[in-house]
Order: structure tokens, then sequence, then C-alpha cells
């Protein structure tokens, strides 16, 4: 972990205000660090999963997104194929990719770096970095957090596959309901709208209700068509609700990835 | 085969990465496509919650998972942190099948 912190030091573009270690590089530590719990549930479940620990990590490295990793893992643990836990993992990594409408702007990367700076893409660096006042502290915050949470949520990632590795029977001790209890933690702040709701819930039903007639991992697909059609249909009623951004739904895991996705989306809709 | 999911679906969440950074402002300024990317999470967590809570090799079973996973949400409900509302079902589930046995 100090090796990582040293490797920022050469990484991070200056602060704005000419320190290295402004306030907005220690949050972006402090995000990373508390993404470690993340990484060590995520290192665990893959490899009860049926994942090696080479593959739990190599996934880690180069996906870097967690939901889609839990998405990918659960999919394939259900015994659905490669091409729909594929499809699922990227579906639910679609969101990175609009964080490219506020961070194009600030980061302004080109060539090399942009390929570089496009991994660190993901629901923290984008949060920390849309929720500064200046471009330079926005770009510290970016590069801080995104590197921060990358070398901690690898670790962590290692730490929690060879613990559960190291296990006899990773089932008797409940790691299978870590699972779905990490996609309601992730779910939980995004429920501030009337039609996330609906989306939600039209999406739990078709799961359940299509499970016995599809192949494993093709019901989480067709859950998605609600959504699609909500987000595509050129009217409907209620559409007004999609930007109220309402907090009723609560219940948010304290710092959770899709909680800064969350203040992301709605920032950018401003 | 999980080595192609991986390498495929890695691939493919990179590219999304790098597309937001390099597409022109107005494709994610479209309000469609501002709505798709909030919706699509929700419906993929919600239905992966669900299949992964009842869902037993095609068919629905209401199981001790069911308890576990209400554990879990308590915990959400009460602003636990995730390390926390993971840790209650795996507690819950373990808890219990240890005393069914």
């Amino acid at each position: 972990m100090v090796s990582r912190v040293s490797a920022e030091r050469t990484m991070t573009d200056e602060p704005a205000d000419g320190r290295f270690w402004s306030p907005v590089v220690r949050d972006g530590l402090a995000i990373g660090l508390a993404t470690g719990a993340y990484g060590l549930s995520f290192g665990a479940l893959s490899v009860a999963a049926g994942l090696t620990v080479a593959q739990t990590a190599v996934l880690s490295l180069l996906m870097f997104t967690g939901a889609s990793q839990f998405a990918l893992v659960g999919v394939l643990a259900g015994g659905g194929g490669p091409i729909a836990a594929a499809a699922t993992a990227l579906l639910l990594g679609s969101r990175n990719g609009l964080y490219g409408l506020h961070l194009s702007r600030v980061l302004g990367l080109r060539g090399w770096r942009r390929l570089l700076g496009a991994h660190l893409v993901i629901d923290e660096s984008a949060g920390m970095a849309v929720r500064q006042a200046d471009g330079a502290t926005a770009r510290t915050a970016f590069w801080a957090t995104g590197l921060a949470v990358f070398g901690c949520w690898n670790v962590a990632t290692l730490g929690g596959a060879l613990g559960a590795h190291a296990l006899a029977d990773p089932a008797a001790l409940g790691l299978d309901v870590v699972a779905p209890a990490a996609f309601l933690a992730l779910l939980a702040p995004r429920m501030r709208t009337a039609p996330a709701w609906v989306v939600a819930l039209a999406a739990g039903a078709i799961a359940l209700a299509s499970t016995p007639y599809v192949p494993a991992g093709v019901p989480v697909l067709l859950a998605t068509l609600p959504a699609l059609a909500w987000a595509f249909a050129p009217s409907g009623p209620g559409r007004a609700g999609d930007r109220s951004g309402g907090t009723a739904g609560g219940g948010a895991a304290k710092g959770g990835m899709a909680d800064s996705a969350a203040r992301v989306l709605t920032a950018g809709a401003r | 085969m999980i080595w192609a999911a991986i390498l495929g679906g890695s691939l493919g969440c990179y590219l999304v990465k790098l597309a937001g950074l390099s597409v022109p402002e107005r494709v994610l300024r479209d309000e469609r496509v501002r709505r798709a990317a909030a919706l699509l999470p929700v419906a993929l967590l919600a239905a992966l919650a669900s299949i992964h809570t009842f869902g037993s090799e095609g068919e629905v079973a209401f199981d001790v998972r069911g308890l576990a996973v209400g554990a879990a949400l308590v915990a959400i409900l009460a602003r636990a942190p995730f390390a926390v509302v993971v840790l209650v079902a795996a507690l819950v589930a373990a808890g219990t099948r240890l005393a069914l046995a």
C-alpha cells in the first residue's frame, strides 16, 4: 500500500495549491482504502463462485469496475455462458461511458494519456472529479482517486481471493449470499426516482419469471427490456419523474460507489 | 470459457470508458442515452439480486438465502457500510444452516 502512495506522487498532476498532499489527494486515498472492503468481498466471492485466484486477479486488473465484476462472476456462478456474462458486465458498465461527458472536458486527455485515463474512469474517480470547483483540482482528484482505488482494489481482491482459496467449503460459510447482498447494496443508492422503482420491480419479476424457460444468464438480460423501453420510448407518462432526483429511496450503503455515480449523473444533467 | 468472459467483458467495459472520453458531447447529452445509462444498472442489479436470492438451477426456490438477504436489506436500510451488509448476509446464512443441520 505504501508503494502505491509513492507511485501516485509521480503520476498525479500538480494540485491547484502547488502542494502534493492536498485535501483532495487525501480524500482520494481515503476512498481507495474504503474500496478495499468491496475488493475483499469480491475476491472471496469470485473464488467461492468457482473462478481461480488468477482469473479473479486478472478480472480486477483488466475490467476494473466493481459492479460489472460482481455481475460477471454472478452470471458465471449461476451457470450462465461467457457471452451472457460479458454482456451483463458490459451493460452494467455503460454508466462509465456517461462520465465522459464531464470528464473529457475537465481532463482534456489526448493520445496515450487518454488510453490510460480511460481505464481509471469509474464511479469514484468521476464522482470526486465532478465535485471540484476548478479544473486543476478536478484533474488531481480524478488521478489521485483513480490510482488509489486501482491499487487498493487489486490488492484487496487478491487478498480476498487467497483467503477464500484457503477455505475448504466457502458455501458453508454463507459466501453464496454475498453476491445478492452486494447487488442490493449497490442498488440501494440508485433507488431515488419513481422510474427506478418501476424498473427495479419489473426487472426482478421478469428475471424470476423467465428463469425456468431460458438458459442461465439470459433472464438478467431480458430484465433490461423495461429499462430500455422506458429510456427510448418517444414519450411516456411520468417522464418528469426522471429528473426529479428525489432522495426518498434513502438507505444508501455509506460511501458506496453507486452513490457517487448517482451524484455525477445528477450533476451532469444540470 | 471463463477466460473468454473475463477478456471479452473487460475489453467491452474498457471500450465503453474510452468511448465516453472520445465521442462528441451531443451523444452523451442525448436524454435517451442518459436515461438508459441511469436505468440499466438498476434493472441489472435488481435482476441479479432476485436471481441469486430465489433462483436455483433454473427453478425458483425459497430457502435460507431469502432470510440472509432479508437481513442484508435491514442492514442497508440502517445505512450500514458495504462490508457490514455482506457480512450480515453471510453470518445469517451460515448460522441458519448450522442451526438446521
